[in-house]
């Protein structure tokens, strides 16, 4: 069964998300929270480990941590999905089990 | 108050909202205000998303602070620096950071936005120039 | 649990320093019971300073310390209201301090 991972921190200040990725299953999710969501805006030196990320797994980011910061939908890479609070626990039923990478 | 005029530094690296370093260092630049030093506000790293326009935290349950970056002006800090790499490296520019108005209240002199994006020795001669640096 | 003030019946929590517990519980009767407490009798002078900082909490989300207060004041209201002096004179106990509470903000930045 597949896994959903967290990722809550600054992909800049961290390496919760590069680990995450490198060891994330194909077919995984992966959801961008609190500080994580910063990975997933487009022009960043992150962008390309994420875009080639999607090519593996899913990436959702909650919407009202994206919002928090100042930013909308048309600043995300391509391929990433928005998901609210009960998009969030839709996702932990869905997977077998929830990793966090904190 | 003290007659010595020392240069303070508060060096911003955190973004705001996932830890509480971003708020308590506006707090402490806020009461550190009434010292009357000259005072310089750096925003580096992760810092520069502090003051990214158009925050809401309706939906997260914590004070929105970005509005209290406008006060800096009120509270006599007329040196506000963004790291122009830093910035770069997380797909911004200038144009998605807040304004920040200055104004003195006896000459009325006026400046429209002391927000100013500074290069890495730019950076460099602000830390050697500093008396004393904040960290956070 | 945290004292409370009774506005027109009504029972609102105010931490230990007299201030609201919570800012939207705010309303003109506790600026009026506030007052009492303190023996001020508001008037419309009261009333415009305590409306400057809601607007200025509105807008920033921070209750000015007094010297921003006075200057902000001054700025709107003119020199003669934008001095420790008058301001001192309208509310004793402090205009930042005393102000703010009466107006159902939290205590100053920078007060200790």
């Amino acid at each position: 069964m597949s896994i959903l991972h967290t990722v809550n921190k600054s992909p800049f200040e961290r390496t919760s998300l590069d680990s995450c990725l490198k060891f994330a299953q194909p077919g995984a999710a992966v959801l961008l929270i609190e500080d994580g969501v910063y990975a997933a805006l487009t022009g960043t030196s992150a962008e390309d480990q994420v875009k080639d990320a999607l090519n593996r797994v899913k990436i959702y980011v909650l919407g009202p941590d994206l919002k928090a910061r100042g930013f909308a939908e048309g600043r995300l890479i391509n391929g990433i999905s928005v998901v609210d609070y009960a998009g969030f626990v839709d996702l932990a039923a869905e997977n077998a089990k929830v990793q966090a990478w904190l | 108050m003290s007659e010595i005029v020392k240069k303070f530094l508060y060096l911003n690296r955190k973004a705001p909202y996932g830890t509480i370093y971003a708020w308590e260092a506006l707090e402490v630049i806020l009461i550190g205000a009434a010292f009357d030093q000259e005072v310089s506000v750096l925003f580096l790293d992760d810092g520069v998303y502090q003051l990214t326009k158009g925050q809401d935290t309706s939906g997260i349950g914590m004070k929105n602070f970005s509005p209290t970056f406008r006060t800096l002006g009120d509270y006599e800090v007329k040196n506000v620096y963004v790291d122009r790499d830093s910035l770069a490296a997380r797909g911004l520019t200038q144009d998605d950071l807040v304004q920040i108005a200055w104004e003195d209240f006896d000459t009325e002199e006026e400046v429209e936005n002391i927000v100013e994006v500074i290069d890495t020795a730019r950076v460099r001669e602000l830390m050697d120039a500093s008396d004393v640096v904040f960290s956070f | 649990m945290a004292d409370t003030i009774d506005v027109n019946g009504k029972q609102i929590a105010v931490d230990e320093e007299g201030y609201l517990a919570n800012l939207n519980d705010w309303e003109p009767g506790v600026a009026e019971v506030m007052s009492k407490q303190d023996n001020i009798d508001l008037t419309d002078e009261h009333w415009d300073i305590i409306k400057f900082l809601r607007e200025y909490y509105e807008e920033y989300q921070i209750a000015p310390a007094v010297r921003v207060l006075t200057k902000a004041v001054g700025k709107k209201m003119g020199k003669d209201k934008g001095n420790s002096k008058y301001l001192y004179s309208l509310f004793p106990y402090g205009p930042a301090k005393q102000a703010c509470r009466f107006a159902g903000l939290p205590k100053p930045t920078g007060c200790v």
